[in-house]
């Protein structure tokens, strides 16, 4: 397969720097994400009104320099309610992509090194798990254990084990019919070394940008699961559920519609600006400008 | 011979892994809270009415014995009787797949249909015009939540231009064309994300082809640009595609959970939704069943086109 690529010679972590300041993809990326990593960590110090403290009077306003993105049914200020729903969100994906490689990646690339009975058993545990669809996974799982955040990220990373799982497999599988493992292995060095020394560098690219479109998607299926009622729960503001609130009243206050939807394109663009960057930095073949 | 079997074997896994999944759907669902009887009864049920009634549905019967009576029904297409509907599973399923099945191909047809094209004018035109600003869109297309596109849909075009229904199913007896329309925005809704994500997939997967030898050397005996593009570009780079088109269709399923809900529409999504809302749980089981073994069988024709459009890896199969 030749979706995958090794590297030719080792880099610095220096010349890596010196790339990361001349990839666009990259620096953009990085500053939204920065961006909204600041809000979410600001929010725990500072947000500009009080998201607990419900206001009936100041219900429903249209966006003005008081309340620079209006204010809720609740009279609750939006601005501050997307900073503290940022927090949430990313909590949930980063604990969900953390577990789905933890545990996929090691399963994935074992299996397709020893190539026995036990990676047979792991590869069809993983299409058992695959066979799930996430978001059904994710609604039977809160359902049954009740709803809530923690349930949401544990639900979320189990349908990201197999995602993991079958790209290091496949692209492990790919990469040991290479010439260059070949003569690692005529070298007499066990499947285990090659393994670590060999296929996992080189698996890095496709994991990074997997890596992104799980981290996104986590973002993504917390919004809809908040959405459905079932990930983070109120008083706690999340992304999702300003928006499933926001539906009733799209007749007379579309803002509340469209500032929360803006919240997550804007954090899950950024994080997928970073790792396209991320990729073109690590991989040789791009750089050279094909 | 060898690929004979290569899908036997492929075909007895899914079928091990179909029997594993019915097992533990119906294990999971017996830990949900709530008891049918309760449900059917009401609150103010006396208490031995509601011991003859469980006696009656067989709810006090071992484990094993509960999971073989539904289990030997599903094989003749029996998925019990709702506790909430009072019709049979099998008929509520067969009404809402109308709405579902052709949500889906709607919504992976277009999919594809948008995204096979612009990956592979992105990979052609590298880094030209064409390919920046389809990856621009792509970019945005896969930042956008498909709920939230779907009511920035619902927004233009049924509040603001009304020109469509901003929910619920017409029913296909109105109209083929009255039925289509209002699966429309949902479809769109639901393609955009999974068009860009394929549209990306296709490009990476095509360019990196694009830098093989075997490029070089179609080129050099004769080959036109176009024909090398397809013959051997394009050929070569779905074995990605078509990993993520089999992962597709189980978002695919999942996105209609929401969608289905946001556009009142009474399809397969909603119906597991409601299901686990007035806790039925026989329609909820039969349903899941219903969609993992969909997801199953994805799976497998997946697998069967890897082999037909690499031999190597069914050889590797074999070593």
């Amino acid at each position: 397969m030749s979706e995958f690529d090794f590297q030719g010679e080792r880099e610095t972590w220096g010349d890596l720097g010196q790339k990361a300041l001349k990839n666009r993809s990259f620096f953009i990326g990085a500053l939204i994400t920065g961006t909204v990593l600041f809000m979410a960590l600001l929010s725990f110090f500072w947000t500009p009104f009080d998201v607990t403290e419900l206001d009936i009077g100041n219900k429903l306003h249209w966006p003005d320099t008081t309340n620079w993105l209006g204010t809720d049914h609740f009279g609750r200020d939006v601005f501050s309610m997307l900073m503290v729903g940022a927090r949430n969100s990313i909590a949930v994906a980063i604990v969900a992509v953390s577990i789905g490689m933890a545990i996929g990646v090691p399963l994935g690339a074992a299996a397709a090194a020893s190539r026995s009975w036990g990676s047979n058993l792991i590869m069809r545990t993983n299409d058992f798990i695959f066979a799930f669809p996430s978001l059904l996974l994710a609604v039977l799982f809160t359902a049954i254990f009740g709803p809530s955040a923690i349930n949401a990220m544990i639900a979320i990373g189990i349908f990201n084990i197999p995602v993991f799982a079958r790209l290091a497999h496949g692209g492990s599988l790919a990469l040991w019919q290479r010439e260059f493992i070949l003569s690692a292995q005529t070298s007499g060095k066990s499947r285990v070394r090659i393994t670590i020394e060999h296929i996992m560098p080189n698996l890095l690219n496709i994991l990074i940008v997997q890596g992104t479109i799980q981290f996104s998607l986590g973002i993504l299926i917390e919004a809809g699961l908040s959405y459905l009622g079932l990930g983070t729960q109120p008083p706690d503001p999340s992304w999702g559920k300003m928006l499933s609130e926001a539906q009733t009243m799209m007749y007379f206050a579309s803002y509340l519609a469209i500032f929360p939807g803006i919240a997550i394109v804007f954090a899950v663009l950024g994080l997928n600006l970073l790792g396209d960057g991320l990729r073109d930095i690590f991989d040789p073949k791009l750089r050279r400008g094909r | 011979m060898i690929t004979f079997i290569f899908f036997l074997r492929r075909i007895a896994f899914s079928f091990v892994t179909l029997i594993v999944a019915s097992i533990v759907i119906f294990a999971i669902i017996q830990i949900l809270p709530g008891d049918p009887a309760q449900l059917i009864l009401g609150m103010n049920a006396q208490e031995d009415t509601l011991a003859a009634l469980r006696e009656q549905m067989g709810l006090n019967a071992p484990f094993y014995s509960r999971y073989f009576e539904w289990i030997l029904g599903v094989m003749v297409g029996d998925f019990g009787t709702s506790y909430t509907y009072s019709v049979p599973v099998s008929e509520l399923i067969l009404e809402r797949l109308w709405v579902s099945l052709p949500l889906a191909v709607m919504a992976l047809s277009l999919s594809t249909l948008i995204a096979i094209p612009a990956g592979v004018i992105a990979a052609s035109k590298h880094n030209k015009l064409p390919d920046v600003s389809i990856m621009g869109f792509t970019q945005l297309g896969i930042a956008i939540p498909n709920f939230w596109f779907a009511m920035l849909l619902v927004l233009v075009f049924a509040i603001k231009l009304q020109w469509m229904p901003a929910g619920g199913f017409a029913g296909w007896d109105v109209g083929i064309g009255a039925g289509i329309l209002s699966l429309a925005l949902p479809a769109i809704a639901l393609a955009l994300p999974q068009a860009s994500i394929l549209a990306r997939i296709m490009r990476s997967a095509l360019l990196d082809v694009l830098a093989e030898d075997y490029m070089r050397t179609a080129r050099a005996k004769g080959l036109t640009e176009r024909m090398t593009l397809w013959r051997h570009g394009v050929r070569n780079a779905f074995i990605p595609v078509l990993t993520i088109l089999g992962l597709q269709f189980s978002f695919l399923i999942a996105g209609t959970i929401i969608i289905e809900n946001i556009f009142y529409l009474p399809g397969l999504g909603r119906l597991i939704f409601q299901a686990i809302a007035q806790r039925d749980l026989i329609v909820l089981q039969g349903l899941v069943l219903l969609l993992v073994a969909a997801v199953i069988f994805i799976n497998l024709l997946v697998d069967a086109a890897y082999a037909m459009v690499d031999p190597r890896i069914k050889r590797a199969y074999h070593e």
